[in-house]
């Protein structure tokens, strides 16, 4: 087990190499550190000395891959794209184009984006798998035809008028809660249960209606008949035979949830005005400030990454035929 | 007037003429054209389907584009002529002007008054305050307690016209297709309502903004409709640019093997692995920055909109390819072990002809699949990356644009939420009736599904 996970880290490292050589074409290659420095100067001030300024200021003045003015092994490590690109890797984000130092931003924004997907992911997941082994109850029925196109339905509306009708009618009719804003301390959970009710009601649609389908797969196989004639309760057998054995396809579209907790995690948290990493990156976007765009890019393909190998761990505790190595 | 051919314009002519292509080569299929036929024995199917033609029609409607000629300055002697900087479409025209009738600010739907005070002058030259007039509402009224009866007159009028209308385009229908075995009636049903929808809109908009105006006091309605295009165009597209990469590098990778698959593995992968918003955020950032750099490239603002737009589509294909790559991977593994493939190598049949004869008809229905599911979801992304602000040029009509610009307004009292409900309202039933007829496409040409709907 532990060496399967090793190897499994050391298989990310070309693939965050990849992520790394793709952002680094993307932010440096197709868009010159001059075309950065004159978007970030503002077209007033543009001089050929104050492109140069900015460079130097901002450690852009190197070449981008060899740097044949510097001896031995300088000659790699003195160019943008071991200072810049490189370092991810050592965690070590740099400061962004404001000046801030990304690695205390991000590590204190952290908490508060936690606290809003850890909770609505995980309510989300249990809400979804609820929903749809009560639908499969009703299976074959009127009423099954119609708890999916409820389902198709709740699909098509854009997760932004989820975000916009919930706080109209949660903290705006009915006064239940904040309608925005955060707070670290005392009664933080009063600013959460908003962008989390909206995370698992937008997630209901999409989520039940795809467990629906991989129980009503397991619904029809034999062991499943085999517990009815032995005269098992229904009950028992969604919870004790249908779930179990469903648990594989299940952990493995989660680990497909996971970066679209980062789409979910960017709205909610401007919309609901929360302090954490996805209003970070909105900000960064729209300040065009690509050093932070850049960290996160890295860290989230770590998360990915992360996630990948943590599904094929939870495999072999849903199923124990499995084994890693 | 003089017609401009945008890119995207170009681009959404030659896609429905590829649609068309692939159709009717598909139909000549008997297994395909059993598939097809089970889509559309259901009336859902037919519904569906028709909407999503009629969001096709306005789409290619509004993708005829030309510049008015301007009238010649009194007194100048000069023969060249010159055009209007805006860009009108044939929906424009045939919406009768509705995109030309702007108030000063909100105003509700089929309100006479302006939403917010302002300072007038009476007749005596005093100030007051109070809620103007709409310029373009209510006009050819004697009294504004006449408005609802008016409204009632003037869409029992559109009704009638719309009925009569629809009889002549069913009609036509009818005479061709009674003897068919599928449910045309459901489509003829939508049709109908369709068409007694539009006209109401066209006769009624002169007199009336019938979902109100917003903040720029421009018509709710009218900047709905024209999103049609933006969605349509996009949900197509990006979907048409993804496919030759991800079929391309799915079908080498499953049938090579080896090296090549370790490659192809690698990069999607690596795509995958990468948060998607971030990546499209960042690359429309630098397409902007290009822009922002090059001003010179583009003579109207339609056409700065345009090339960002297209940009855009490019982006969201050139990212999200690795989903079905790695299907087409899988299906192609799996095919190229089959024995008729065998027998093709035995036979000494080169590595071209398997591909496109025994390989690229088998993983068709995957294609087909991905094509109409991926749709809604890019419709629904477009609001999302227009409300970031790395989507849509707001020089274009988009309803993720409408709503960014509305997000804040339900916050007023009173509330103004009209502005909401157009956007709302064209991506809800655009998006469902894609979703619903995606369903049906997939339970259909889905081998899988098949089956299990066989046994079940």
């Amino acid at each position: 087990m532990l060496i399967y996970i090793i190897r499994r880290l050391f298989y990310a490292i070309p693939i965050l190499l990849g992520v790394n050589l793709l952002t680094f074409t993307l932010f440096f290659v197709v868009n010159s550190p001059d075309d950065m420095a004159v978007s970030q100067l503002g077209a007033k001030y543009v001089t050929p000395e104050a492109i140069q300024l900015w460079k130097e200021k901002n450690g852009y003045d190197r070449p981008l891959f060899y740097n044949p003015d510097a001896a031995g092994s300088d000659s790699l490590t003195e160019t943008i794209f071991f200072s810049k690109s490189l370092r991810l890797f050592a965690f070590d984000f740099g400061r962004s184009e404001s000046g801030r130092d990304i690695t205390t931003d991000i590590s204190t924004r952290m908490w508060p984006s936690l606290a809003v997907a850890v909770p609505s992911f995980l309510v989300g997941i249990w809400v979804n798998i609820c929903v749809a082994l009560l639908v499969v109850m009703f299976h074959a029925t009127r009423l099954d035809r119609w708890i999916v196109f409820v389902f198709v339905a709740m699909m098509s509306i854009s997760y932004l008028f989820y975000i916009i009708g919930g706080q109209y009618l949660v903290a705006k009719t009915w006064r239940l809660v904040p309608i925005s804003g955060f707070h670290a301390h005392g009664q933080f959970w009063k600013f959460l249960i908003l962008p989390v009710l909206v995370g698992v009601v937008a997630g209901i649609g999409a989520g039940a209606r795809w467990y629906r389908t991989l129980f009503l797969e397991e619904a029809n196989q034999d062991y499943v008949r085999t517990a009815r004639a032995k005269g098992a309760s229904e009950i028992r057998i969604l919870f004790r035979h249908i779930l179990p054995n469903a648990l594989i396809p299940i952990l493995t579209g989660i680990v497909v949830l996971i970066p679209s907790l980062f789409m979910g995690g960017l709205l909610i948290e401007s919309f609901f005005g929360i302090p954490g990493l996805g209003s970070y990156m909105l900000d960064a976007i729209k300040s065009q400030d690509f050093a932070i765009v850049r960290s996160m890019v890295f860290i989230g393909s770590i998360l990915y990454i992360i996630g990948l190998i943590l599904t094929d761990i939870s495999y072999t505790w849903a199923d124990p035929r499995l084994r890693l190595d | 007037m003089k017609p401009l051919l945008l890119w995207s314009d170009l681009l959404i002519y030659l896609l429905v003429l590829m649609l068309c292509l692939f159709f009717l080569r598909l139909r000549g299929d008997p297994q395909t054209r059993e598939h097809w036929r089970r889509v559309f024995s259901t009336r859902l199917g037919m519904v569906t389907f028709t909407l999503i033609l009629v969001y096709v029609g306005i789409a290619l409607l509004d993708s005829l584009h030309f510049r008015r000629a301007l009238e010649p300055v009194e007194g100048t002697q000069s023969t060249e002529r010159f055009y209007d900087n805006q860009v009108t479409s044939a929906l424009d025209v045939m919406l009768a002007g509705m995109g030309e009738r702007f108030e000063r600010t909100y105003s509700s739907p089929f309100a006479l008054i302006s939403f917010a005070k302002e300072n007038m002058k009476d007749e005596n030259g005093a100030l007051y305050r109070d809620f103007p007039q709409l310029e373009h509402a209510g006009r050819h009224l004697a009294t504004p307690a006449d408005r609802w009866t008016d409204v009632l007159k003037k869409s029992i009028t559109a009704l009638i016209w719309g009925l009569l209308i629809s009889a002549v385009v069913v009609g036509m229908q009818w005479a061709f297709l009674r003897r068919s075995s599928l449910p045309w009636y459901a489509s003829w049903l939508t049709q109908t309502a369709v068409i007694c929808l539009a006209v109401w809109l066209v006769l009624i908009s002169p007199y009336y903004h019938v979902l109100g105006t917003d903040r720029g006091g421009a018509d709710v309605a009218y900047q709905s409709i024209k999103g049609v295009r933006t969605a349509v165009l996009l949900g197509t597209l990006a979907t048409l640019i993804m496919l030759p990469i991800a079929v391309t590098l799915g079908v080498m990778a499953g049938y090579f093997k080896g090296r090549v698959d370790d490659v192809v593995q690698y990069l999607y992968t690596t795509m995958s692995s990468i948060p998607g918003i971030l990546l499209i955020a960042a690359s429309v950032l630098l397409f902007q920055v290009y822009i922002d750099l090059h001003p010179d490239f583009f003579s109207t603002g339609m056409e700065k909109a345009d090339a960002r737009f297209i940009a855009l589509c490019f982006i969201l294909g050139v990212t999200s390819w690795s989903s079905l790559c790695r299907l087409i991977r899988g299906e192609t593994l799996k095919i190229s072990q089959l024995e008729f493939v065998q027998a093709a190598h035995a036979f000494g049949v080169s590595h071209s002809r398997i591909v496109t004869r025994h390989i690229l008809p088998n993983v068709v229905h995957i294609i087909l699949i991905t094509f109409v599911l991926d749709f809604s979801s890019l419709v629904l992304a477009e609001a999302v990356l227009s409300y970031i602000g790395v989507g849509i040029d707001p020089a274009m009509g988009s309803w993720g644009n409408m709503i960014n610009s509305a997000r804040s307004e339900l916050s007023r009292e009173p509330v103004v939420w009209w502005t909401l409900s157009g956007a709302f309202f064209f991506m809800f039933v655009l998006v469902l009736a894609a979703n619903l007829f995606a369903d049906l496409v997939r339970d259909a040409f889905d081998p899988r599904t098949g089956s299990r709907v066989a046994t079940a």
